[in-house]
């Protein structure tokens, strides 16, 4: 099976690729029986970017904290190296393990603003290598990129080139290099040195080497390079970041005892790459403002490819974006999946084949069941009058989603924190299950109300809170409207006073002397009293609870019985499964080969390079 | 011997340490600085002769790490101001640099330069020859060449070149070599020159004593630091003899040793109170910073903080690795190929296997332990039918499935073997423990116990 896939997977470009090439930016969107080709493209460019910026966002805010701490850990050692006497001694080189997780492909972009932060604030000499490039060359590498970049002098750089053909690979060499750059940059440029170390000596600037992939390193290169770096502490302060995939122990195990020994090692942990994917989730799917959804099919490929097969945050983003591709490419009626002004404005303009297009539409086709049969001739036939009802069922799509997402979290963080998790521990499972079926007919939701119908007073007010929380953010009328009956809700619940009746009870029993009949006997009528009567915390609550569930089955309905649902709904997992994109490494791969050979001839935007690709590659 | 007397001996020692040649105050104040190499030292000394003196072509010098062999040798280099090269063997990628070191040290970076750019050994031969014609020794000249093992892995003439050095150059020098391992596992088939073997025995721990007891405190007196070392070897010495080590660990722990002290606590001569509060605390280091399982940053921080309740979080505590799902399963299938004859795959995979005991297709070799013998290589095939039949689910061999291969490839939990047919039927080694397989499994509800031959 392996050797047939292999085999199989030459892409070649197809003949036709210069008479696609001409038709320009929106030509691809372009169908001959269709004229909004490029507005869709407009739109979807424009939706692309939004992707692109937010996981951009997404992963610095992510990553902040753990690379501050990194910067700190660095200009610590920077500074404070010289007081300690004793470590020099030992020559201990200060390492930080940076513990990344399993999902390589991420960690290109931490790295990158790893070094972007290191370099704009703690020093200029920084190293980042990675296996590949340095099987047996780690020092050469290492120095090239030092000595090579001309660090901060850069009318120098000619002659360190030069210098760098001539000196041998060695770290005395470098050592040179150092002490001759650190002094010409106090002379060259004092008032930089200030903002970079406070006023502090030069030498304090320390050597960052920055290991990518530790696991993949030869460890006997690595080795040694500790053990040159090691005997040179004194004249070049290095400062050593593994970046671990596996677990720290990695380093016990590459390296033995009398180099690890070199090695003064801090553990740093990054975000795991599933609370990643779900803050990636929380702003791209789970958000009213993006208007273009995936349905639970292709949700749950998406998510499953992510779970099951590699943990990239990167490839489900992209799964995200071939997602919108398709859609745009394929459904004309995308035209209208923009923002709500934007969406009213098309509707108002829409062309006669956009008409009929819509009333193709499996979900238009029921809402025209559901009306009156004079209604339904003047849906049928006049055209102006389409436009019209699609500008309102447009508004209510855009209010359902409003209200959708606020409900759903409500009913997450109350659900969340029920034993064995009966709707999912993930809000993307609630989601899943809530646009998929009608939530409320299943199992699952069965058994968490009924868990939820015993939670204790305390319990229940914090979940609500929370839940209130949520609702706060979410500006429609009738999120407002729910608010104030939840803090109603609240306000009683803290206003009741514990009935005290099941205590006296119990304080009685204890002073009888009764035997294991009566006991018995006590018990049950106890307990059949307390079934009889409710007392009014229980009154409340499952007041509350009714309360929930006629939220839930007025605002999570499944997508899917919204009509003009398909605008924004990108429904066929098939095609995203049976995808080369995720079938074949190789098409990553040419899409590569692809934009390298674009960006010589034109500047392009991701969004066209990413469509040449697939038409590239015949799809 | 108590500290005291051993102070006694050595200066005795050194009194009677005299070499014709060499300044008396130098070689007493060098025989003060390095205290129990006393017998090394004059037997050194006397090894070289005198400076104008022709020496021995070349000395081989062994002993275990931190048995003083560089710091000896660089020591009475410098004391004495003799001409000399020190090399680091790890460092020469190539006899190049070797060679460049050689000469920029004995005749400036300019004689360096001369050197061609891959230069061969008689390129170094002839340079040197041509420099010390211009300048010949006055005073031996000597080139020490540390972690000389690694010189096995170079130019295989270069070793018995420069053991003979001084007859091919025609000059007064003397390569010494330092090594952590014995001369003949360096003796090459072909022969060569024997060099002078000299042997850096082990410090005893009397001797360790009187070294650590060195570096005391300024603000306390020896003797209190004396029973600190005394205390702190009682604990380690079982476990470590690495001078270096020691120094380290002593350092870092003799703040809180102080700590009674500097509450008022107790007093100097208070040991056993002071014993008693420190001891505790050198276990807990002996099982974490000894291991660097936590940094000696830590260790400082964590001994200002002053928690008991131990908060650091070791290396080894955070073994837990994150894997997607069929990577998971992909690694158990790995470990069970590894582990398992191929031969009982039916017993453990085949629904009706038939009744088939483990006695009965017991070979002979296999009768012992199969986690004894390690991890055996399989070929992919096999990998990808026990991972379809231990998956519950239905998966398509897609790339990604492959891909996944490889990636644990890189992470270092598979290992790939062999080099013949790489393409077609790449084989590979499953390098996990048991107890992680063990974890791994737990997570995805699989027993894998039940599926090992060996635990049947």
């Amino acid at each position: 099976t392996c050797t047939t896939s292999q085999k199989g997977c030459f892409v070649f470009k197809s003949a036709s690729k210069k008479r696609k090439r001409q038709l320009g930016v929106g030509g691809y969107l372009v169908d001959d029986s269709d004229d909004n080709g490029s507005d869709r493209f407009r739109i979807g460019q424009k939706l692309w970017e939004t992707v692109q910026m937010n996981t951009e966002v997404i992963q610095d805010q992510l990553n902040k904290k753990v690379l501050d701490s990194l910067a700190e850990f660095i200009k610590k050692h920077g500074l404070g190296c010289s007081s300690d006497v004793w470590r020099q001694r030992a020559s201990e080189i200060p390492t930080a393990a940076l513990m990344l997780g399993v999902n390589v492909p991420d960690h290109a972009m931490t790295f990158r603003s790893l070094c972007n932060l290191l370099q704009d604030s703690v020093t200029p000499f920084v190293v980042s290598v990675h296996a590949k490039e340095c099987a047996g060359l780690l020092i050469q590498k290492v120095l090239e990129q030092l000595m090579g970049s001309g660090v901060s002098v850069d009318e120098e750089k000619e002659d360190d080139t030069a210098l760098l053909q001539r000196t041998p690979c060695t770290i005395s060499a470098l050592c040179q290099w150092y002490k001759t750059v650190t002094k010409k940059c106090i002379q060259v440029s004092p008032e930089r040195k200030e903002n970079l170390t406070n006023n502090d000596l030069p030498q304090s600037l320390p050597v960052v080497v920055i290991f990518k992939d530790f696991e993949a390193f030869n460890s006997q290169v690595l080795q040694d390079f500790i053990l040159i770096c090691s005997r040179y502490t004194q004249e070049l302060p290095f400062v050593f970041i593994f970046g671990i995939a596996t677990s720290p122990s990695a380093i016990q195990h590459r390296l033995p005892h009398s180099v690890s020994s070199l090695l003064c090692i801090e553990v740093f942990h990054s975000l795991s790459c599933t609370q990643h994917l779900a803050s990636v989730f929380d702003k791209l799917i789970l958000n009213a403002q993006f208007p273009f959804k995936l349905s639970s099919r292709v949700i749950q490929v998406l998510v499953g490819v992510f779970l099951y097969h590699d943990f990239n945050v990167q490839n489900f983003v992209k799964g995200l974006q071939f997602s919108m591709l398709e859609h745009f490419n394929s459904q004309p009626l995308s035209l209208l999946c923009c923002q709500k002004q934007e969406a009213l404005l098309s509707a108002k303009t829409l062309s006669k084949q956009n008409v009929e297009q819509i009333r193709h539409l499996p979900s238009f086709m029921r809402y025209v069941e559901t009306q009156e049969p004079q209604e339904q001739v003047r849906l049928l036939t006049n055209d102006e009058h389409v436009k019209e009802v699609c500008q309102t069922l447009l508004k209510n799509l855009h209010k359902y989603h409003k209200n959708y997402y606020p409900i759903l979290q409500c009913l997450h963080s109350l659900t969340s924190s029920l034993p064995k998790f009966p709707l999912g521990k993930h809000i993307r499972e609630l989601h899943v299950s809530c646009i998929e079926k009608n939530l409320w007919e299943t199992e699952e939701y069965d058994s968490a109300l009924q868990l939820l119908r015993i939670l204790a007073k305390d319990e229940l007010v914090a979940a609500l809170r929370k839940c209130a929380e949520t609702l706060k953010s979410a500006n429609t009328k009738r999120m407002q409207n729910a608010l104030q009956q939840l803090e109603d809700f609240i306000g009683r619940l803290e206003t009741l006073e514990d009935s005290s009746g099941n205590g006296v009870i119990s304080a009685k029993m204890e002073y009888q002397k009764t035997d294991l009949f009566q006991l018995q006997k006590t018990l049950l009528e106890k307990e059949s009293r307390r079934t009889k009567r409710m007392n009014s915390f229980e009154v409340l609550r499952s007041q509350v609870m009714d309360f929930i569930d006629s939220l839930v089955r007025e605002y999570l309905t499944p997508a899917e019985f919204q009509p003009l649902n398909e605008v924004c709904y990108y429904s066929s997992s098939g095609v995203l499964r049976h995808h080369p994109f995720y079938y074949l490494k190789v098409t990553d791969h040419s899409f590569r080969l692809t934009r390298a050979q674009l960006e010589k001839q034109e500047r392009l935007t991701v969004f066209q390079l990413a469509k040449n690709a697939f038409v590239d590659a015949g799809y | 011997m108590t500290v005291i007397q051993v102070f006694h001996y050595e200066q005795r020692m050194s009194v009677t340490l005299q070499c014709p040649g060499y300044p008396e105050d130098t070689l007493r104040s060098l025989a003060d600085r390095l205290p129990c190499r006393e017998t090394q030292l004059k037997s050194l000394l006397s090894l070289m002769g005198q400076p104008d003196q022709y020496s021995y072509p070349s000395f081989f010098i062994y002993g275990h790490r931190a048995t003083g062999k560089s710091h000896v040798v660089l020591s009475v280099m410098k004391d004495l101001e003799l001409p000399h090269a020190s090399v680091d063997c790890v460092e020469c990628v190539s006899s190049g640099l070797l060679f460049h070191q050689v000469l920029s040290a004995f005749f400036g970076p300019d004689a360096a330069a001369l050197l061609p750019r891959c230069p061969s050994l008689s390129d170094f031969v002839r340079l040197y020859k041509q420099m010390s014609s211009n300048s010949p020794a006055t005073q031996t000249r000597y080139i020490i060449l540390d972690r000389a093992e690694r010189m096995r892995d170079m130019d295989f003439s270069l070793l018995p070149a420069l053991l003979r050095l001084q007859e091919l150059v025609n000059d007064n020098v003397t390569v010494i070599l330092l090594s952590e391992i014995v001369w003949e596992k360096f003796r090459p088939n072909t022969g060569c020159f024997e060099p002078l073997l000299f042997h850096f025995p082990d410090y005893s721990k009397v001797e360790l004593v009187q070294i650590l007891s060195w570096d005391h405190h300024p603000s306390y007196t020896p003797e209190l630091y004396a029973s600190y070392i005394n205390i702190l070897l009682g604990v380690f010495f079982s476990v470590c003899r690495d001078l270096r080590e020691l120094r380290h660990l002593a350092a870092l722990n003799f703040s809180k040793f102080c700590e009674p002290l500097e509450k008022g606590e107790a007093k100097e001569s208070d040991i056993h109170k002071l014993w008693k509060n420190i001891e505790p605390h050198l276990q807990r280091a002996m099982q974490t910073v000894y291991l660097r399982e936590v940094s000696s940053v830590q260790w400082e921080q964590q001994q200002m903080d002053e928690k008991e309740a131990t908060t650091l979080r070791v290396l080894s505590a955070h073994a837990h690795i994150e894997l997607p799902y069929y990577s998971k399963f992909l690694l158990i299938a790995a470990y069970l190929a590894s582990f398992n004859p191929a031969r009982t795959d039916r017993r453990f995979f085949l629904k009706s296997h038939g009744k088939i005991r483990k006695t009965n297709f017991l070979k002979k070799h296999e009768k012992t332990s199969n986690h004894l013998l390690g991890p055996k290589p399989f070929p992919l095939d096999r990998l990808m039918a026990i991972f379809y039949s231990v998956v519950d689910s239905r998966v398509a061999p897609t790339a990604s499935i492959f891909s996944q291969i490889s990636s644990l490839v890189t992470l270092q939990l598979l290992s790939q073997v062999g080099h013949d047919d790489q393409l077609d039927s790449p084989k590979y080694k499953c390098s996990v423990s048991l107890d992680f397989i063990l974890a791994i499994s737990r997570t995805v509800g699989f027993d894998v116990v039940k599926y090992l031959y060996d635990f049947l």
